[in-house]
């Protein structure tokens, strides 16, 4: 594939297709939509970061004017321990009706205990307040290490480590013990001149997403649920629902309104359950039930804090002999942190003969971790790429040089023995050396460069799209994937430029489970690769049925005629897109299609970021003066789009490695739930972003894409340390860089 | 008079619009849920993320933090008031043109901050905006673009206020 060197619509920069409603407020999204009846929910949650729950009474509650139902964990199914694939993690679903609401204990601060339904939002959150809940407080365990302890406080009264694939026998904290193992790491830290080895300690952060979790239920008289929610993925949201309310999936239906925002933490369900059982226990009313910032900061998300220790050894040459890495993540209250795939991150960029990784799972009193853009890789990545830097350091050698030496090329092994195939890694570093940015003075005091890699692994998935051809030569697409941030435009282009007619001929349209084929969620940066493949294979079935009806036309077989620039044509006879279109009726009616794939050819990503920073010594502040973020993205399908992506990353990325973090009291009662107190960066903290977009096509795609989304978080918080440690002369190893710990680092504080 | 409730007068983009509240009630909820403004988004609903913009007799709010008695006779502008007659704003042609929103929700909030700003400074510069537009949370764009836009927008204006020769 790839035959096609030139691209008539891949490449251009079109208006979106949902962009008149998205700029004039028209668009629908999920606290937008009203129904007849419908009434209004408020949750209960928890004050307390860990206790047993001995009693609830919600009789006040309920005789309350105006509350129509109230919802306790006795209302769920106890549903069995099994678990599910929820794209970019899994989830056991016993531990996710557990979160729905807590059933015997409340794990961490913000734990939904109670739900209400009232004919307003003011009287449920009035009634929320008659619950009376009986707890017995117990002790929090809140940090990663203490809760590795054999004499913590053990959360679940079911988990047993997983050590290496052997369940052990004692009660305890860790879920999980896995190793990664490639060659010796002894013997190449015997070849090693130069050793580096540091311990990292990085927050807990979340993803951040502006428009907060809403859910609206009907649970009919017949039985059928219909839920509109802000998802990542409508047919998760389905699965999810099926296991924790124990109802077939012909009996759900899920409608995704427009999402405003998700990086990962919008595939698991909160809201909808609590939602559903409201509706059927308030004689079948619609509910709607949303969250402010505090629930989104307390009860979703987040991603893990964790604790990494890397060790990496080098040649005076700079080849680097081995790398171990031994990385503890937070899991929250329930297991499923993203440590596995921290651990594919870690050493991601390079070729590396020995390679040690160690990662545990563990659960604490935080809030379950979702998946978060990249996730689990953010972390890794800073350990591993300040470790480098320092090594570049010790060689006195060029950190990008250093970088490139070592970078991994097709053919080459991660430590999980999967090898590579073609990739952009060294182009990605090349452009990066080669960029006027890391030549150019930097003059002023306090002030410094630095560099770092990042790689992610990407995926493909499930998608499925149908498409109509009209008339008049435009065609409508139903697909299957929520478009989180322009994805209908990367779509309809791929069918434009296979069809060979204007993008702007495609109306495309975000479809329910009930109206369009298995998809999985917008996830992974998955959807321009696997859903574009889908419209790719989409707009060829079309052209084929267009061609059986010019040959019908003209009386010929199907296989003479040919579609070439937007024209069918046999002999003489020639009829462009539009005008065979017009010509359905006389041939036999409408020309439909629909396909289903699940490609496995996606290719990883790579970015090479470059940032200036400067330092202020008195109040540790740390300004970022230039950001230039270099990424190979396969094949830029809407380049203004690609260019977002990757600066949306590099946002998020600053927000982690200088400001963002969960502020826990002693008592685990999380003490910043606001985006006030949650800082993430506002479009003062931030310089212009310049984008590099290298493309090295994947083999694996018709139109050469690889995912884009997720790898441009990674570097950001390892280019911000190594510009500070090039600034003032000290290595920060725990996240965030916070003005207070940048003045510690400095023997200020 | 429902008791218990206040009857508000207001003209809403342009319209006389008089309305019923109760005295808890935000200006933001009574836009959305009593009005069908959905335009206003409400996300932090304390203040933090400039989602639920709207002017306030020409003063830019967040209409989460506004009790919607306290818009009796005063004039408000939502981002559904802000293209004309006949196609778009140019602030928000040009948020189209510079791919300037991913997931959209904070949008409207942007254009109708936006609109406020240009409106008191037609010539900010790229620093004036990033200020003004700090109250505005963006968590998919990092910005850039949305900056971008509000320029290009900017530069527009004043050239089809006074004929005024952009320089590229």
């Amino acid at each position: 594939m790839n035959e096609k060197e030139t691209y008539r619509v891949i490449g251009t920069r079109p208006l979106r297709p949902d962009g008149a409603d998205k700029v004039t407020g028209r668009a629908l999204y999920g606290a937008d939509l009203r129904l007849p009846g419908m009434l209004y929910g408020a949750v209960l949650r928890s004050p307390h970061a860990h206790a047993r729950i001995l009693s609830i009474d919600t009789s006040a509650a309920e005789a309350l004017p105006g509350v129509k139902a109230v919802v306790t964990a006795a209302d769920l199914p106890d549903v069995e321990a099994k678990v599910a694939s929820l794209g970019e993690g899994s989830v056991n679903t016993r531990y996710q009706s557990w979160n729905i609401l807590a059933r015997e204990k409340a794990l961490y601060y913000g734990h939904a205990v109670a739900v209400v339904a009232a004919a307003s939002v003011h009287i449920a959150q009035e009634a929320v307040k008659l619950i009376r809940v009986n707890y017995e407080v117990l002790p929090p365990v809140l940090d990663v290490l203490q809760a590795m302890q054999a004499d913590a406080p053990i959360l679940l009264r079911d988990l047993r480590t997983d050590e290496l694939g052997e369940k052990g026998s004692a009660l305890t904290n860790v879920a999980a013990h896995h190793q990664t193992k490639k060659g010796d790491v002894e013997r190449g830290f015997q070849e090693a001149a130069v050793t580096v080895e540091r311990e990292f300690h990085t927050a807990t952060v979340h993803q951040g997403y502006i428009e907060p979790q809403n859910a609206t239920a009907l649970y009919n008289q017949d039985g059928r649920i219909t839920i509109w929610c802000s998802t990542q993925g409508s047919f998760g949201v389905r699965d999810q629902l099926k296991d924790i309310l124990d109802v077939p999936v012909a009996q759900i239906k899920v409608v995704p309104m427009e999402i405003g925002g998700g990086f990962g933490g919008k595939n698991n369900v909160y809201l909808e359950p609590l939602a559903a059982l409201l509706s059927k226990k308030s004689g079948h009313k619609p509910v709607r039930l949303t969250m402010n910032h505090a629930d989104v900061l307390s009860a979703t998300g987040p991603t893990s804090g964790s604790v990494i220790r890397v060790k990496m050894g080098a040649r005076k040459d700079g080849r680097i002999t081995a790398a171990q890495a031994w990385l503890a993540y937070e899991a929250g209250a329930f297991p499923g942190s993203p440590v596995t795939s921290g651990m594919g991150v870690i050493f991601g960029p390079y070729a590396i003969e020995n390679v040690l990784l160690d990662g545990y799972d563990v659960v604490v009193n935080k809030p379950p971790a979702a998946a978060y853009r990249a996730p689990g890789g953010t972390n890794a990545a800073f350990a591993a790429e300040v470790v480098i830097d320092e090594l570049a350091e010790k060689l006195g050698m060029d950190p990008l040089d250093l970088r490139l030496l070592n970078a991994a090329k097709e053919g080459d092994r991660k430590a999980d023995g999967v090898a590579y195939g073609r990739i952009g890694c060294v182009e990605v570093l090349e452009a990066a050396r080669n960029h006027p940015h890391y030549r150019a003075p930097l003059p002023g005091k306090f002030r410094g460069r630095g560099v770092a890699a990042g790689s992610w692994g990407n995926y493909g998935g499930k998608s499925s799209a149908s498409a109509s051809v009209n008339s008049d030569g435009s065609v409508n697409l139903v697909e299957g994937s929520v478009d989180i941030g322009g994805s209908r435009a990367s779509i309809s282009m791929q069918l434009a430029e296979t069809l060979q007619i204007p993008v702007e001929s495609i109306r495309p349209q975000v479809a329910d489970t009930d109206t369009v084929g298995y998809t999985e969620g917008t996830y992974g940066s998955r959807t321009t690769f696997a859903t574009g493949w889908a419209v790719y294979e989409l707009g060829r079935r079309l052209i084929g049925l267009l061609c059986e009806r010019a040959a019908q036309l003209w009386d010929v077989e199907p296989g003479q005629v040919t579609y070439e620039g937007g024209v069918f044509s046999c002999g003489g006879q020639r009829l462009s897109f539009a005008e065979l279109a017009g010509k359905m009726d006389e041939t036999g009616g409408a020309v439909v299609a629909s396909v289903s794939v699940q490609p496995e050819t996606w290719g990883p990503a790579f970015a090479a970021h470059i940032v200036d920073v400067e330092v202020d010594p008195e109040t540790g502040k740390v300004d970022i003066l230039r950001y230039t973020a270099v990424q190979d993205v396969g094949k830029a399908v809407h380049p203004a789009y690609v260019e977002g992506q990757i600066q949306g990353g590099v946002a998020q990325g600053v927000g982690w490695g200088l400001s963002e973090g969960y502020y826990y009291d002693a008592q685990g009662r999380l003490a910043n739930a606001s985006l006030l107190d949650y800082r993430m960066p506002t479009s003062l903290d931030l310089p212009a972003i310049e984008t590099v977009i290298v493309e090295v096509p994947n083999p694996g795609h018709p139109y050469g894409v690889r995912g884009v989304g997720e790898v441009p978080i990674v570097p950001p918080p390892a280019a911000i340390a190594n510009a500070i440690y090039r600034a003032v002369g000290v290595r920060l190893t725990t996240l965030p860089m916070s003005p207070a710990r940048v003045l510690e680092a400095l023997g200020k504080a | 008079m429902t008791p218990g409730k206040v009857t508000v007068h207001t003209r809403i983009n342009g319209e006389e619009v008089t309305f019923l509240c109760e005295p808890r009630q935000s200006l933001l909820e009574v836009l959305r849920m009593e009005l069908g403004f959905t335009g206003a988004k409400e996300c932090c609903n304390n203040g933090n993320c400039g989602a639920c913009s709207v002017l306030l007799d020409g003063v830019l709010v967040n209409s989460c933090l506004v009790l919607a008695v306290e818009a009796e006779g005063k004039s408000i502008l939502t981002v559904e008031g802000i293209a004309p007659a006949e196609g778009l704003h140019l602030l928000q042609q040009k948020f189209l043109e510079h791919a300037a929103l991913q997931c959209g929700i904070c949008t409207p909030g942007f254009i109708v901050s936006a609109y406020a700003l240009l409106q008191r400074n037609p010539r900010p510069s790229e620093q004036e905006v990033r200020r003004w537009m700090a109250g505005n949370l963006c968590r998919c764009t990092g910005y850039d673009k949305i900056i971008a836009a509000v320029l290009d927008a900017a530069a527009c204006l004043r050239e089809k206020a006074s004929g005024e020769v952009r320089v590229p």
